[in-house]
């Protein structure tokens, strides 16, 4: 299934499964992800699953990039029909306080500030990947209606909590970070959180997301 | 857990620039977003522990260019401090030069003030204890952008007080000969996207100088010099990176991933530094030039084998 394994330095795999961006390939990284870690194998220090690539890290002390490989390339790699994923909903205020760029985008896009608010809460995403900064899920995919490029110059700082989108993808900031996405809302959900130490992510690679509108009273009232 | 009724602490006078805890840092975190963190430089982050007789693994206080002015309040301890690195004891009646790779004593009221690292960016300071720190993940490596670690993941601040426990009452001073060195080149290997550049590019980048910009830090260290220019794409889809990835955005600029780097990046790789040269790369100051020296992955894990010997040989004779 990987379509070639070649070496990111000396201390890491680069596994590549393709080119494309979508999700049967995307499952296809997240099963080896998935299984690797189970594996628990002496030696491996990290795995970084994205859209099409799957990254192994490892501890040059202990292992080398041949050894590495050939493990991997020997791993048996279940392979069930449907990839075991969780259902989280998310709400989002979309008050102007919050939507810093939904003008920007009915300029760029060509659409309402209300049609494109009611494709996005009714569409289903899926998580590609996490990362970036701690926790920050990659969610796709919006149809081209919804597709813009990021921000020309990026912020420097968007707001813990913002919902953004570019291109096919949807995200939600963590932290405060600088940014380029043409953000349309924001979440009082915490969607990271360290002192949960086996689950520290709200939302997972594999996991399925729909956006919730709620109002300004309703995201104050949120305590979490 | 912390405990805060420790009667051995310092008084944080000044912090310095980029004053925080560190230790080897916490591995198996990427697919969630947090990177390793640890001690920028490895080995003088071992060598400081090992000068006062802890593990070499126990947490270090790391600083750059300026370091902290702390003042001690306790029974005596031992202190040391690695890097390159100019520093002062003030005691009651006298001021004594310090150096490092050697152990010093500090008594109740005595100032450490370390003034600033020279000709280096990363330097590290070891007592005789524990420091009273938080894990997370194993690990009380601070990381500023996800405030994960010791001191709620943030640097260390003015007036504030570190405390220290189970001090070693064996207080017999250590010494290491060891002076840094600096490196002429950097080598690197090959990265994913290499033919991305152009024939000239991909020249320029193994052929010409680059700067260290002042624009580094431990998330990434950004270049100045040449620029390398890209035939293909100056975006790939977003994929994982690990320190030592060298990217070059779109303004052809290289940038090199440093310990606190973001997880996934969607510049294209042109190179990755090699392990063996990590250690002496993250020292480099803003100014310095730098020039990259290609190797092939067989050399380049003789090269760490070698380096990693050479570290375990100097923490052997301490």
């Amino acid at each position: 299934m990987i379509k070639n394994i070649s070496n990111l330095g000396d201390a890491a795999l680069y596994c590549d499964f393709g080119t494309e961006v979508n999700k049967e390939i995307n499952s296809k990284v997240i099963r080896y992800f998935r299984s690797i870690q189970k594996e628990n194998i002496d030696g491996i220090n990290n795995l970084t699953p994205s859209y099409n690539k799957l990254i192994i890290s490892f501890d040059l002390r202990k292992k080398k990039f041949q050894s590495i490989k050939k493990l991997i390339e020997n791993l048996d790699i279940t392979n069930d029909d449907e990839l075991e994923s969780n259902k989280i909903k998310i709400p989002v205020c979309c008050d102007e306080k919050f939507s810093l760029d939904i003008k920007r985008l009915e300029e760029k896009l060509n659409i309402s500030r209300d049609k494109i608010y009611e494709k996005f809460f009714d569409k289903e995403f899926f998580c590609y990947m996490t990362g970036f900064i701690a926790g920050m899920p990659f969610l796709g995919d919006l149809e081209n209606e919804l597709q813009a490029k990021r921000l020309e110059t990026p912020r420097v700082k968007v707001p813990k909590g913002s919902v953004g989108l570019t291109e096919q993808f949807a995200n939600i900031y963590t932290f405060e970070s600088p940014g380029g996405w043409n953000i349309i809302g924001n979440t009082p959900r915490v969607i990271f959180d360290s002192s949960k130490k086996n689950s520290p992510n709200l939302i997972n690679p594999g996991d399925v997301v729909t956006f919730e509108q709620i109002t300004k009273d309703q995201y104050d009232n949120n305590n979490e | 857990m912390t405990i805060t009724t420790n009667k051995n602490y310092f008084e944080i006078k000044r912090s310095g620039i980029n004053t925080t805890f560190q230790d080897q840092g916490r591995g198996n975190l990427y697919h969630i977003g947090i990177p390793f963190s640890g001690a920028m430089d490895n080995r003088n982050y071992q060598i400081s522990n090992k000068l006062v007789g802890n593990e070499i693994n126990s947490p270090s206080i790391e600083f750059a260019f300026q370091g902290p002015l702390l003042k001690y309040f306790g029974d005596n301890i031992n202190f040391a401090i690695t890097g390159d690195v100019k520093f002062v004891i003030r005691k009651k009646n006298n001021v004594i030069e310090g150096s490092c790779y050697q152990s010093f004593t500090l008594e109740n009221g005595d100032e450490l003030d370390i003034v600033s690292t020279n000709k280096s960016v990363y330097g590290y300071l070891a007592v005789s204890g524990e420091f009273d720190v938080d894990y997370q993940w194993s690990s009380c490596s601070v990381n500023t952008k996800a405030n994960i670690g010791a001191n709620n993941g943030k640097k260390i601040e003015d007036t504030q007080k570190i405390y220290i426990s189970k001090i070693n009452k064996n207080l017999s001073n250590k010494k290491l000969n060891y002076i840094n060195t600096k490196i002429e080149n950097i080598r690197v290997i090959q990265g994913t996207n290499f033919n991305y550049f152009s024939d000239e590019g991909k020249n320029i980048f193994f052929e010409k100088e680059f700067i260290v910009s002042k624009l580094s830090d431990r998330m990434g260290m950004r270049l100045e010099g040449p620029k390398i220019e890209n035939v293909v794409n100056t975006n790939i889809k977003s994929e994982g990176l690990i320190k030592g990835v060298i990217q070059v955005p779109a303004d052809g600029n290289p940038i090199i991933m440093l310990s606190d780097h973001g997880t996934i990046g969607g510049y294209p790789k042109i190179g990755v530094v090699i392990s063996a040269d990590y250690d002496k790369l993250v020292q480099l100051t803003p100014g310095s030039k730098i020039k990259f020296k290609k190797v092939e992955l067989a050399d380049a894990e003789t090269l760490f084998k070698l380096y990693d010997l050479e570290t375990q040989n100097l923490i052997s004779q301490i």
